[in-house]
């Protein structure tokens, strides 16, 4: 069964958001969506410093079974991105809220985090789509 | 809800994730597709392939109703249990399907494919009038595929000693039956292996035994990656009834000398007017993944589209089956609205766990 951490943010594309102590904001996919996704073989992610809109490609998942853009939960500028992900994309499916992450910006406006699902309601939408 | 192996609760039991394949609940894979591809490649796995449909072909009209159905010749079965691979055409020389057929005597074993079972049933006992044979479905059966470097050592240290001097008696490509059990040196891996038909009363016992020995089980997803790093086409995606063997790089299976055989004027016709299209091999070195329907392009003119393509385990770089004009120069794929250099070979990309394609 998939993981639904009450901590985090969710976006309808499954994406989770995490806001750091630091005010930043952790981006990855959720393992929902890497279930479903199957063997991650390559993520493509965004460049450093680029300015991502709130639902904006932000990049894309090529797994075994799809290709699937990923899509920034929240508007900002990317000052980190997960480069273990180059050689390692299998983390994303081992431990997608954790090591699995995908990149890091400074949000232009953390109020977007309020529109995005609690957990429970990211999960009621994941048992949906399963139905 | 669709049909069900006699193996489906064996692979629920399993963790399958469960997908619908041509109206058929099979197990996609058991956690990791990728896992269960490097087990096959480099010891051994089992699959339960018990959806494919099993046709007898029976009585002394077999081989010329054979003959006349099939575009390779089934004359060079001579050797009992011996198979064949081949394709099974309409009148225009388009593909009905790929089998396997297996001779015992007078009569033939043939395994055809599942999403095309009623069309094949169909054919075949219509072309059958005025044989001297009988043609049915074998039912209540199933097919179990034991693959990989240590398959034949792993399979015969599980069976009883009758199979087991089956096994040791045959050859690549060759099969054979004990008592209910038929058992055959063939796959769709690329690797070494056996495909047991058996009553599906006794697929869960051997299922089980397999299982005690440390056998995994593979779904579907990594049979699919196996069989196109072995170069083998899947019927539906790589061709089917509006193209012909000449270009699904199938020409090595069609024998035009003989026998007579329906689609062969057609055939005929196509070698006269000129091969313009063919089947080949794509490597992408790059990141990203070669997926079916993408277009392909020489020299920035379009000249095909993938037919299949998938991340290679084994090769950790995406390959892809293609079908594209003849045509000499840059090939380019267009993945997600960006051009990518491919290289074109001639497949298979892997054998027996080792690279094997060439540049063409």
């Amino acid at each position: 069964m998939a993981e639904f951490p009450a901590d985090l943010k969710f976006a309808k594309t499954h994406e989770w958001a995490r806001l750091e102590d630091d005010g930043t904001v952790t981006v990855g996919i959720s393992d929902y969506a890497q279930e479903a996704l199957g063997d991650v073989v390559f993520v493509e992610l965004p460049d450093v410093d680029a300015a991502l809109n709130a639902q904006g490609e932000a990049g894309v998942v090529e797994s075994v079974k799809a290709a699937s853009d990923i899509y920034s939960p929240v508007s900002g500028i990317v000052i980190e991105i997960n480069t273990e992900l180059e050689d390692k994309p299998e983390i994303v499916n081992e431990a997608p809220y954790a090591d699995g992450w995908f990149f890091r910006l400074t949000p232009s406006d953390s109020d977007e985090l309020n529109s995005l699902l609690g957990s429970t309601d990211y999960q009621r939408l994941c048992e949906e789509e399963t139905h | 809800m669709g049909s069900k192996t006699p193996l489906y609760e064996q692979h629920v039991e399993a963790g399958a994730k469960i997908v619908d394949f041509g109206g058929w609940d099979m197990p996609v894979h058991y956690g990791s597709q990728i896992g269960e591809h490097n087990r096959v490649r480099q010891d051994v796995g089992m699959f339960d392939v018990s959806h494919m449909t099993i046709v007898d072909i029976r009585g002394a009209g077999s081989k010329a109703l054979l003959s006349r159905l099939l575009a390779n010749d089934i004359g060079k079965l001579t050797e009992k249990g011996k198979a064949l691979y081949s394709a099974m055409l309409n009148e225009d020389g388009g593909v009905l399907d790929d089998l396997i057929v297996y001779v015992d005597g007078d009569d033939y074993l043939m395994v055809v494919n599942c999403a095309t079972r009623e069309k094949d049933l169909r054919w075949i006992s219509e072309q059958a009038e005025g044989f001297d044979c009988l043609v049915s479905e074998r039912e209540g059966f199933a097919i179990i595929a034991i693959q990989g470097p240590n398959a034949i050592t792993v399979i015969k240290n599980v069976v009883q000693s009758d199979v087991r001097a089956l096994i040791e008696s045959l050859k690549v490509f060759q099969g054979g039956y004990c008592g209910r059990w038929f058992i055959a040196r063939t796959g769709y891996t690329g690797e070494k292996g056996v495909e047991v038909i058996l009553p599906a009363d006794d697929a869960v016992g051997l299922w089980r035994d397999l299982s005690q020995r440390g056998i995994q089980p593979i779904g579907l997803g990594a049979r699919d990656t196996l069989r196109l790093e072995a170069g083998m086409n899947l019927y539906g995606s790589d061709m089917d009834e509006s193209v012909t063997p000449l270009i699904s790089n199938m020409a090595s299976t069609v024998v035009m000398e003989n026998h007579e055989f329906i689609g062969k004027a057609a055939l005929q016709e196509q070698v006269r007017s000129g091969i313009e299209e063919q089947l080949v091999g794509l490597v992408m070195t790059a990141r990203g993944v070669l997926r079916a329907h993408y277009p392909v392009f020489c020299d920035g003119v379009k000249v095909g589209e993938i037919t299949s393509g998938a991340f290679s385990p084994t090769l950790q770089h995406s390959v892809a089956l293609a079908r594209i004009s003849k045509s000499q120069g840059e090939l380019t794929v267009e993945i997600r609205n960006k051009r990518i250099a491919v290289q074109k070979v001639t497949p298979p990309f892997v054998r027996n766990g080792k690279q094997v394609y060439k540049t063409q």
